[in-house]
């Protein structure tokens, strides 16, 4: 599969970058690691008129502690940030969400802002931010401006972020002590997950329950009650809507949605 | 646009169009058809090459984010007088291979991962080549060969021996 024609920028800054995106409007798309964006340019569901390169501009790449917070470069690779000693002792959570992605060849191309500007609702990396309550910076013609994870997915594949922005970083917090579980259920090695879900002290995020990665409000309110893993995980499924298709219907989903997420609660990981 | 890149140890200069995957300019510009295109979806990992000594799965890459890259195939693995990489050799021994058409693809993840880990358990070889399928499921003897090839690196090459 051949993807259709485009031209092809390389930015050698994120201001060279954003002047690119000025330039070439909604014509365009960055390119990172190009691990969700070449699948889809190949089955042509996107057909780009100009990729900009983005994965050479240094600044956009990196790991740094900045108070609280960790700051994640936006191209910078699952690979590297599952195996970052900064990350592993510092959100633990975020280094084996980002292990789990694709297989060692993807987490060698696949970038961690790639994958959450793709917003793949299946996908490990948008429940992991939003179970973190962490949170994306965009740059864009007007400065640089934050947003909490909880109101960047707004859609199936859909963010905050405009034709004319980039992602640049994305934050988290640091907690190297705090509880935490991680559950991806799959039939296939390197698949999607048929439902995730991502636990940190206190908050319960859900992949494919929904158009987007979604908090489990009603879990973490039974867990701010003092219900146990157990009653709170009963409540996992409710006010979800997740789709169906061949590896599961809504009813099975929501099943795995409440046994996964005693698991996750009680800090199991799989 | 032009690009210059090391394919196997060799610089290469060459003019592609941007569209063209990695996999297409090893096996249709520089001749080198060890890399095959298996399902092109990201998921198979025939394709499986080396850039900067890191795994990829080349029917994923466009030839131009190689642009001042290096580039490894099977083809490079093998030294100019022919002598078989260690993994190579051990997938020979381990017939670590049925209809072969993954082989290539099975060999650069092993190397890759015995780059990152030369000491692996057998469960960290098994989910090491994740991304690759073996459709003739010959997966026993993959792994075999790839923990005899970390055996034959390390120095310990027990397992290689046995089977020699």
């Amino acid at each position: 599969m051949i993807p259709a024609a485009f031209d092809y920028e390389v930015a050698d800054s994120a201001a060279h970058a954003l002047s690119l995106l000025a330039e070439h409007g909604e014509d365009a798309k960055l390119l990172a690691g190009g691990h969700s964006l070449l699948p889809m340019m190949k089955v042509r569901l996107a057909q780009p008129a100009v990729l900009i390169d983005i994965a050479r501009v240094g600044e956009l790449s990196g790991i740094r502690s900045d108070g609280g917070e960790l700051v994640i470069g936006a191209t910078t690779r699952h690979a590297d940030v599952a195996g970052s000693d900064l990350v592993r002792a510092e959100v633990p959570l975020l280094a084996y969400a980002a292990a789990q992605v694709g297989d060692p060849q993807i987490r060698h191309r696949g970038t961690i802002g790639g994958s959450l500007a793709h917003a793949d609702p299946s996908a490990d990396l948008p429940m992991t931010l939003l179970a973190l309550g962490g949170s994306v910076e965009i740059t864009g013609p007007a400065g640089v401006r934050t947003v909490a994870a909880d109101d960047f997915f707004v859609g199936p594949f859909e963010t905050a972020l405009s034709p004319d922005e980039l992602l640049s970083a994305v934050r988290v917090p640091r907690g190297g002590d705090v509880p935490w579980g991680y559950q991806k259920f799959v039939r296939r090695a390197n698949d999607w997950a048929i439902v995730g879900v991502a636990a940190y002290d206190g908050r319960v995020a859900l992949a494919s329950m929904g158009g987007t990665p979604l908090r489990a409000i009603a879990v973490e309110e039974a867990l701010r009650g003092g219900a146990s893993a157990a009653e709170a995980a009963a409540h996992a499924a409710d006010g979800t809507s997740p789709g169906y298709d061949f590896h599961a219907d809504t009813e099975y989903r929501k099943h795995l949605a409440r046994v996964l997420t005693k698991r996750a609660l009680q800090g199991e990981t799989g | 646009m032009e690009i210059k890149l090391t394919v196997n140890g060799t610089a290469r200069s060459d003019d592609v169009e941007p569209r063209l995957l990695l996999v297409h300019y090893l096996r249709e510009v520089c001749g080198l058809r060890a890399a095959n295109v298996g399902c092109d979806t990201t998921s198979c990992g025939a394709c499986t090459v080396l850039l900067d000594g890191e795994s990829v799965k080349s029917c994923t890459v466009l030839a131009v984010q190689a642009n001042g890259r290096s580039v490894t195939t099977a083809e490079g693995l093998v030294a100019e007088d022919g002598t078989m990489s260690a993994v190579q050799q051990a997938f020979r021994e381990n017939h670590g291979l049925q209809c072969g058409f993954c082989t290539p693809g099975m060999v650069m993840a092993a190397t890759s991962l015995l780059a990152e880990n030369p000491d692996p358990t057998e469960q960290q070889v098994r989910e090491g080549l994740e991304g690759n399928f073996c459709r003739c499921t010959g997966y026993h003897n993959i792994v075999r060969a790839v923990l005899a090839a970390a055996g034959k690196l390390s120095g310990t090459g027990a397992s290689s021996e046995a089977s020699a």
